[in-house]
C-alpha cells in the first residue's frame, strides 16, 4: 500500500523524556497500519502555546509559528502539515489562517523569518492528526485493522477544548462532539454515553498558575467519568492528558476524594485493537495505572 | 507610569476605544458587542473574575481605561475558546482577551504578581532560549518564582508528582543540563528580535 505523506509538527511535549512522550510513542504502530507516514519536520520550535501571547504579542508569535511553516513547506512540499498536539495545530492553524487574510502580517513575518533565512509563501495546510485519520483514513479502514476488540470496556470520551474549539473537526459540534465517541466504538469498547463533561475545559496551562480553580474543573472531569460508569477516560490532548491524570492525587490530598482514574490517549486504544505490545502503546508511561487496558495489551490474541 | 503609557494617554486622551482598536490584537471587534452575555455564562472559570468580556467590552467603550487595563479578568482565560464558538456576532473574544492582556503587559499596569502574567512571561522566556520548550526548567522557574523558600516550598508539595512522571519517563531530570534544543537557535533569536522590533514600530503612539 502506498503510504499517505505528512509533514510532522511533533511539538514540545512529544520528545524523548517529556510529558507527552508516551503520546509520541503510541502513534507509531497506529500510523504503520493505517498506512500513514509522519515525516518531522527538521528543526521545528515550539508553537508558543496558550500563554504565549502575555510576553510573545502579535508578530512574535505569529513569527515563530510561521518558521514551522517554512521549514515544511521548503522541506516537506506539497504535504499537509500535521501535528497531534492541540495546541500546536491551533497556534499554526491560526498563523496560516492570519497570514493569508492580512498581506501586511505576511509582510512582516517573512522580514522576520528572513533573519533565519526562510521565507513563507502560504501554501501549507495546518491539519491535527485526529482529521487525518477522520477524513482520510476513515473509520471503516480504521476498524479493519482490530485484531484484538476492546470488548467489555466503558470509557468516557473526553475531548476538552482545543482539539474542538475554534476549529474543530469538520461536521462536528462544538458542544457534542461524536468523532472520539466513534473511535472507541470502532476499537470495540463502549463509549460512556451522556458523559456531560466531554468538552469542559480542565483549566489549561492555568492548572500551574492557577491550581485550585484548575482541579475544580479536573474533580468534575472525572467525577462524571465514574457517575457514567466509564473505568477509564480518553483523550485526543496531551494538556488534558497530563492535568486529568496528575492532578486526581493532589485532590485527593486536599479535598479527601478516592480519584484514581487511567487517562489514556486515544492512540493508545488503537495501538492496543490493533495488537501492538504494552510499550509499543507507550501504557508505561502512566501515574495512574490502566490496568485493564495494560492485560489487554499484554494478552495473546 | 511607564513611558509608554504616558505617551498612550497623551496620544488617544478619552477615546480608549479607539486606543483598544488600533493597539490591541482584533481590538476593532469590540465596538460589534451586543452585550448578550452568552461569553460571561460560557467562561469555565466565571466565578473567578471581576469583569466578564462583555462588562470588559462595555467599560472599554464607556473609557474605563485604569479599570480595563489593571483588572486580572484578562488573565483568567484558559483558552478554552467557548467564548469565541459561541458568540452569536462571531466576535474573537478569546483573542481580544489575549490582546488586552499582552497590552497591559506591555505597558507595565498590568496587575503585579499575577500568577497567569508571571508564567506566561517564563513560558515565553524558557522557548525563545533554545526555540523549545523545556518543561522541567520551566516547572523549576514557576516553584521558584515568590523566592527560594517559597520555591522549595513549592517543589517539595509536587514531589510526588516528579517521581512519579520520572518513572514513567515524562520527565527527565537530565534536562537540567541543556536538553531539546533548535539547532538554528541563533536564527530564531534573530528572527523573534526582529519581529518585535516591527512590532514596537507599529505600536508607536504616533
Amino acid at each position: 500500500m502506498k503510504k499517505r505523506q505528512y509533514a510532522f509538527y511533533p511539538g514540545c511535549s512529544s520528545q524523548k523524556g517529556a510529558s507527552a512522550s508516551n503520546f509520541a510513542t503510541s502513534i507509531e504502530v497506529m500510523c504503520e497500519k493505517l498506512g500513514i507516514q509522519l515525516n518531522e519536520i527538521p528543526d521545528w520550535n515550539c508553537c508558543g502555546a496558550s500563554i504565549g501571547y502575555g510576553e510573545g504579542g502579535l508578530l512574535p508569535r505569529l513569527v515563530i509559528n510561521a518558521r514551522n511553516l517554512a521549514l515544511a513547506e521548503q522541506h516537506l512540499p506539497g504535504q499537509d502539515m500535521v501535528s497531534g498536539c492541540p495546541a500546536c495545530w491551533l497556534s499554526t492553524r491560526e498563523t496560516a489562517e492570519k497570514l493569508h487574510e492580512s498581506s501586511d502580517l505576511l509582510a512582516g513575518a517573512n522580514e522576520a523569518l528572513k533573519e533565519a533565512g526562510l521565507n513563507f509563501k502560504g501554501t501549507v495546510r495546518a491539519r491535527h492528526i485526529v482529521e487525518v485519520l477522520v477524513e482520510d483514513v476513515g473509520f471503516a479502514d480504521m476498524k479493519a485493522q482490530v485484531v484484538k476488540p476492546l470488548e467489555g470496556m466503558k470509557i468516557a470520551g473526553y475531548v476538552g477544548c482545543q482539539t474542538n474549539r475554534p476549529f474543530g473537526i469538520a461536521g462536528e459540534s462544538f458542544e457534542n462532539p461524536q468523532y472520539l465517541d466513534k473511535m472507541i466504538e470502532t476499537v470495540g469498547a463502549e463509549p460512556a454515553s451522556g458523559y456531560e463533561q466531554k468538552v469542559t475545559c480542565c483549566g489549561g496551562a492555568l492548572a500551574f498558575s492557577e491550581p485550585d480553580k484548575s482541579q475544580k474543573q479536573i474533580r468534575d472531569i472525572v467525577e462524571s467519568a465514574y457517575d457514567h460508569g466509564a473505568e477509564m477516560i480518553v483523550t485526543p490532548c496531551q494538556l488534558c492528558q497530563a492535568n486529568v491524570e496528575i492532578y486526581q492525587s493532589e485532590i485527593n490530598k486536599k479535598q479527601g476524594t478516592k480519584l484514581a482514574m487511567p487517562v489514556v490517549y486515544y492512540s493508545q486504544l488503537m495501538t492496543v485493537a490493533y495488537g501492538g505490545s504494552l510499550k509499543q502503546a507507550g501504557l508505561n508511561g502512566h501515574i495512574i495505572q490502566p490496568e485493564k487496558l495494560k492485560q489487554i495489551a499484554s494478552r495473546q490474541k | 507610569m511607564s513611558d509608554s503609557n504616558k505617551q498612550a494617554i497623551a496620544h488617544y486622551r478619552n477615546n480608549f476605544l479607539k486606543e483598544v482598536e488600533d493597539h490591541v490584537e482584533d481590538g476593532e471587534w469590540v465596538r460589534m458587542c451586543m452585550q448578550c452575555g452568552v461569553c460571561a455564562g460560557s467562561c469555565p472559570f466565571g466565578p473567578h473574575w471581576e469583569h466578564s468580556p462583555q462588562k470588559i467590552f462595555m467599560m472599554i467603550r464607556a473609557g474605563k481605561r485604569e479599570e480595563v487595563l489593571s483588572s486580572d479578568s484578562m488573565w483568567m482565560c484558559t483558552s478554552c475558546y467557548n467564548c469565541i464558538v459561541r458568540c452569536p456576532r462571531k466576535l474573537p473574544i478569546t483573542h481580544i482577551m489575549h490582546g488586552l492582556a499582552h497590552y497591559a503587559h506591555r505597558l507595565g499596569i498590568a496587575p503585579k504578581g499575577q500568577p497567569t502574567r508571571e508564567i506566561a512571561r517564563l513560558f515565553w522566556v524558557n522557548l525563545a532560549r533554545t526555540g523549545r520548550v523545556n518543561e522541567l526548567k520551566f516547572s523549576l522557574a514557576m516553584y521558584f518564582k515568590d523566592g527560594f523558600v517559597q520555591g522549595i516550598k513549592n517543589a517539595l508539595a509536587m514531589q510526588g508528582i516528579g517521581i512519579g512522571l520520572m518513572k514513567a519517563r515524562r520527565l527527565n531530570p537530565m534536562e537540567l543540563l541543556g536538553g531539546h534544543k533548535c539547532k538554528d537557535k541563533d536564527g530564531i533569536h534573530k528572527m523573534i528580535a526582529k519581529a518585535r522590533e516591527i512590532e514596537e514600530r507599529k505600536q508607536k503612539f504616533v
